[in-house]
């Protein structure tokens, strides 16, 4: 969660230097999710995601270089420049893609776990979606045939309240989300997705029970999103969201609550997190450093790869 | 070329059928896939071959199930998707253009959608405005994709295996009116290439190039067996067989003999291959042109299910003898054979294409 957070920082202080000429969703605040989910998953299980994707690409074991050097549009981007923050790949990871239409990738994700039920692999399919995309008519179609065939894929909605700066009670009737999913067949929990332990103990049991055959699992996660829906920056001003929201959202600080627990139980000390901070500033750094000096694709590639 | 007989349902049927023999990867699913009605035959017996793991009827779910089958094709399947209308992918659209096409290319080529999908344009018995439409155009328009649209039995069986063997996805058109057409198919595994337009009749130079999209190219070849028989006029015809890739250059080399084109497409006239093939032709071998290209397709209203308001929407060999003769300078009213319009009088009602033809599909 540190290393989620301390990337994505540095990408937002860096933005505003132009040279990541791409729409950036950082998922500050969020990474709870994506960590107690990836977790509990084997490096062979397969990830989708959509444009806020960065935590979770990271959580699955994406390279930090290779997504940076995709920001800066350079030839050794995860996507050779191709896709920017929105589009983020690692088939080594096992993160299957991330794209930015809505709901576009559950059903890819369900997909996934079809051809590895017909194969019979042991594989699950995970596909992280926030309660906007939960309004799109796609997911339903995906939640009726993975319960229909007992597909193991888990459905994983991080609900931040917010569709854009449209508030979940003007795009959805007063009811929670996961009913809606239970109703479809599949069997649901939810819970705060500021507790990371709280997330990991529930993906792993739905993560067990979809590897065992027991059909698709939904989980919801309550969560804050910090930051602006795009860009590098706070948007408080904008006043969307009510003063005592906000406080109360920024205190739920995943990293720091989770950090308090571990060190008032004594598994780490103090000197473990400051061992932390100093490592992944120098890993951050130089996955810049690297990036930022690798080659830029040429113009005319542009043509290449339009077919296999 | 063998002599074994088969309608253009049966070779599709046969080519599903070797596709998935070969190459357990190879699934089809689609909404009557299993069903006693088979996709007017083209799915019969391959549940009770390959049984329900690898043949799938699927929930009225077009969007989702073309994403499920991209995630199964992203994850080693070849699915083959079945939509009884072309109308009916556009609930597809997302995930075919944003998804299906963009995959390879947005993620640098590290991995490839092998997927198909079948789409069912034409006319018929009233199927009308949403039920008959021609849109393979649209969906050529998008890089990434590939469009094809086999007319003969043979092409139709080469093609849907090489379809299913090809990496990128590819949309795979087949007219009603072409099921029941009947040819020689070989009995054999053979792939016909995506994207190579086929001359299916030499003709003169100093003529027209009739090119024809899918069930219009064989309404062609009977226009020119006529003008050949009864005025001696030697068109060359050809079936472009692919919307994307485009082969312009074939009918390019077509052009520079015979210094004519005329482009027929099922489809409304405006913004359709048929005005992106002229655009290529002109833009490439404009010097040989002897006069304006040409084109017939449908007009540019939704296609009407009553009979009688649907009479004159669809032009056919008849329109397509006297386009030529008008632009060869011999219309009618000035001496062009008029044994070529008895010849090609239609018989029997023109919203089924033979007599055996009948309702409600």
């Amino acid at each position: 969660m540190l290393r989620i957070r301390r990337a994505e920082e540095a990408l937002a202080d860096r933005y505003a230097e132009q040279e990541m000429r791409c729409p950036m969703h950082l998922c500050i605040g969020q990474e709870a999710v994506a960590v107690g989910v990836c977790q509990t998953l084997q490096s062979r299980d397969l990830v989708f995601s959509n444009h806020r994707a960065h935590g979770h690409y990271l959580a699955k074991g994406g390279d930090l270089t290779a997504m940076i050097a995709e920001l800066y549009g350079r030839a050794t981007g995860c996507c050779g420049g191709r896709g920017g923050s929105m589009h983020l790949i690692d088939l080594e990871a096992g993160f299957m893609g991330a794209t930015p239409i809505v709901g576009g990738t559950v059903p890819l994700a369900v997909g996934a776990a079809w051809a590895a039920s017909l194969r019979d692999t042991g594989q699950v399919a995970v596909v992280f979606f926030g309660d906007g995309c939960f309004e799109e008519g796609v997911v339903h179609e995906s939640m009726n045939f993975a319960a229909l065939h007992r597909l193991p894929v888990l459905f994983v909605c991080e609900n931040n309240q917010f569709s854009v700066y449209t508030r979940l009670d003007r795009r959805q009737p007063d009811r929670p989300i996961h009913r809606i999913a239970s109703a479809h067949g599949l069997r649901v929990d939810q819970g705060d997705g500021n507790d990371v332990e709280t997330v990991y103990q529930k993906a792993r049991m739905a993560c067990e029970l979809a590897r065992s055959g027991a059909g698709p699992q939904f989980l919801e996660f309550s969560v804050y999103r910090w930051r602006e829906h795009c860009g590098p920056n706070f948007d408080d001003e904008l006043a969307y969201r009510q003063t005592d929201e906000i406080s109360a959202g920024l205190s739920a600080c995943p990293v720091r609550r989770f950090a308090a627990i571990l060190l008032d139980k004594e598994v780490i000390s103090q000197a473990d997190v400051e061992r932390w901070e100093s490592e992944i500033a120098s890993e951050v750094s130089l996955a810049f450093e690297v990036a930022l000096a690798a080659p830029v694709p040429r113009a005319e590639d542009a043509w290449t790869k339009v077919y296999a | 070329m063998s002599d074994r007989l088969l309608t253009y349902a049966q070779a599709l049927r046969e080519a599903l059928e070797q596709a998935m023999a070969d190459d357990p990867s190879v699934i089809v699913i689609g909404e009557g896939v299993p069903d006693p009605k088979a996709i007017f035959g083209t799915t019969s017996g391959l549940i009770e071959r390959f049984g329900p793991n690898r043949v799938f009827d699927m929930p009225l779910s077009e969007n989702g199930m073309t994403g499920v089958c991209i995630g199964a094709a992203l994850s080693g399947m070849r699915p083959v998707m079945v939509h009884q209308r072309i109308d009916f992918s556009l609930l597809a659209m997302d995930q075919i253009v944003n998804n299906a096409a963009k995959w390879h290319y947005m993620f640098d080529g590290q991995a490839s959608v092998p997927l198909v999908v079948r789409v069912i344009i034409g006319r018929g018995w009233g199927q009308g405005p949403q039920h008959s439409q021609g849109l393979h155009g649209m969906f050529a328009q998008v890089p990434g994709l590939k469009v094809v649209m086999p007319s003969t039995p043979h092409d139709a069986k080469g093609m849907l295996a090489a379809a299913i063997r090809d990496p990128n996805p590819v949309l795979f058109v087949e007219h009603r009116w072409l099921h029941p057409v009947t040819a020689p198919v070989p009995d054999g595994r053979y792939e016909v290439p995506l994207g190579a337009a086929n001359i299916l009749k030499g003709g003169d130079p100093d003529s027209v190039t009739i090119a024809g999209f899918s069930y219009a190219a064989l309404e062609a070849l009977e226009a020119a067996k006529a003008l050949s028989s009864c005025d001696g006029i030697e068109v060359e015809v050809i079936d472009m067989r692919s919307a994307r890739p485009l082969d312009s250059s074939t009918v390019c080399g077509s052009v520079r003999r015979t210094g004519r084109l005329l482009v027929l497409d099922p489809a409304f006239e405006s913004g359709g291959v048929s005005g992106e093939l002229i655009a290529q032709v002109t833009e490439d071998c404009f010097a040989s042109l002897a006069a304006a290209p040409e084109r017939l397709c449908l007009p540019d209203h939704p296609g009407p299910t009553s009979p009688y308001l649907s009479e004159t929407y669809y032009p056919g060999p008849q329109q397509i003898a006297e386009r030529v003769l008008r632009m060869l300078g011999k219309p009618l009213d000035l001496g062009g054979s008029s044994a070529v319009m008895q010849a090609l009088a239609r018989t029997g009602r023109h919203d089924v294409p033979h007599t055996s033809f009948s309702g409600p599909f």
